[in-house]
């Protein structure tokens, strides 16, 4: 009985396509809308425990624009399956699994990040490795490859520098 | 030691008197004593550390001193790649440390981004601060760190800290065309012996 085979039987009433993958990873696409259905039945019926990541991929100028990827890990099984769905580019927002895999946490802060997907029931979303206040979303295709400089950083800095004595309240607090 | 020298003549060490100008003897006491923030953000931070051990020892130079508070430094090198996340906690840290102070830009990466073009990384720190010294290499060997600890003993050698309590301190100004600070001396600062200015970041070495 193959990983998809047992998938498949815990989740009679959900349609999963598989999908091929270069590294042969069993790969299952699902509506967005399956996607907790599906999740929550790989934890509680099928034995994997511990989520790798969640990312995702940007196929602009396609729509839907954005596809995600989770990715799951059975020790009991020794198996590894992989979940993607399509999210259109329009305020894109997917459900969080914080709630079944705590740990995925910081990944989906990561693709909040970098993408801009906002993960609904995400307790703590915001920016990961970028400034909070950065307008722009690195990893999307129509981001420059030069990138963008958060130029109003270090102008609000000059500003505040040059407003304040040497020795400010501010900075001695 | 510049013009701080003993007394010429016997007799004025006999009779404990030594003259010189309070500039050369405050700019004395600065250079031989510089306590270095050390903002090691990378490998730079290594070459920074076996620069304070005991084979290289910048204590040769006055300059061992490492706090880890920026509070009780003078001395900001910025050893290593600054990201913009890491950025506003680098500005904060400067601002936190007292006048009178200096920044050294510690190998490619805080002199220019070096090789990380990227969204990720402030492309030189002088965007976001007023650098004094850039040490070139990747990372820099520590005694091109310890020459540069040396350039600035001489440029702070030319400081007039009493025109600065006049004039407030020379901090450098931010240019909006090429979005750098330029660490331009004092105007009432001259930047050779002789008292002839040179162009912005241009020093007499």
């Amino acid at each position: 009985m193959t990983t998809i085979e047992r998938i498949q039987a815990a989740l009679p009433s959900v349609a999963l396509e598989t999908k091929s993958a270069a590294d042969g990873t069993p790969t299952i696409s699902v509506a967005l809308s399956d996607v907790r259905n599906v999740i929550v039945a790989l934890r509680d019926r099928c034995g994997f425990e511990s989520n790798t990541f969640v990312t995702a991929v940007d196929r602009w100028p396609h729509e839907p624009r954005f596809e995600m990827s989770w990715q799951f890990i059975s020790f009991t099984h020794n198996e590894r399956v992989r979940i993607h769905a399509r999210v259109g580019g329009d305020n894109p927002s997917v459900p969080s699994i914080v709630d079944l895999f705590p740990g995925a946490g910081y990944s989906e802060r990561e693709c909040y990040d970098m993408f801009g997907i906002a993960f609904e029931g995400h307790t703590g979303l915001k920016r990961l490795l970028m400034p909070e206040d950065y307008d722009h979303f690195p990893l999307r295709k129509d981001f420059p490859h030069q990138g963008i400089e958060p130029d109003r950083l270090y102008r609000e800095w000059d500003r505040r520098r040059r407003e304040r004595s040497p020795i400010s309240e501010e900075s001695a607090s | 030691m510049g013009p701080l020298k003993p007394a010429e003549s016997h007799t004025d060490i006999e009779s404990g008197f030594m003259a010189t100008r309070v500039d050369e003897l405050i700019n004395w006491g600065r250079k031989n004593s510089l306590w270095p923030m050390p903002l090691g953000l990378s490998c730079c931070g290594i070459e920074l550390m076996a620069m304070i051990g005991p084979k290289f020892d910048i204590s040769r130079f006055g300059a061992e001193a490492a706090r880890f508070s920026p509070r009780q430094c003078d001395l900001m090198i910025v050893a290593g790649t600054l990201v913009w996340k890491m950025a506003e906690a680098c500005r904060t840290i400067y601002d936190q440390m007292p006048d009178p102070k200096w920044v050294i830009a510690m190998g490619v990466c805080s002199s220019s981004g070096g090789m990380y073009d990227s969204y990720a990384v402030v492309q030189g720190v002088d965007m976001i601060l007023p650098v004094d010294i850039y040490v070139p290499g990747c990372p820099p060997r520590p005694d091109v760190v310890i020459d540069a600890i040396i350039k600035l003993q001489r440029k702070i050698e030319r400081e007039r800290p009493l025109k600065l309590l006049q004039s407030g301190p020379a901090i450098g100004e931010y240019d909006e065309g090429t979005k750098r600070f330029v660490r331009t001396p004092n105007q009432a600062v001259p930047t050779t012996r002789s008292g002839e200015t040179l162009a912005p970041g241009v020093y007499e070495h």
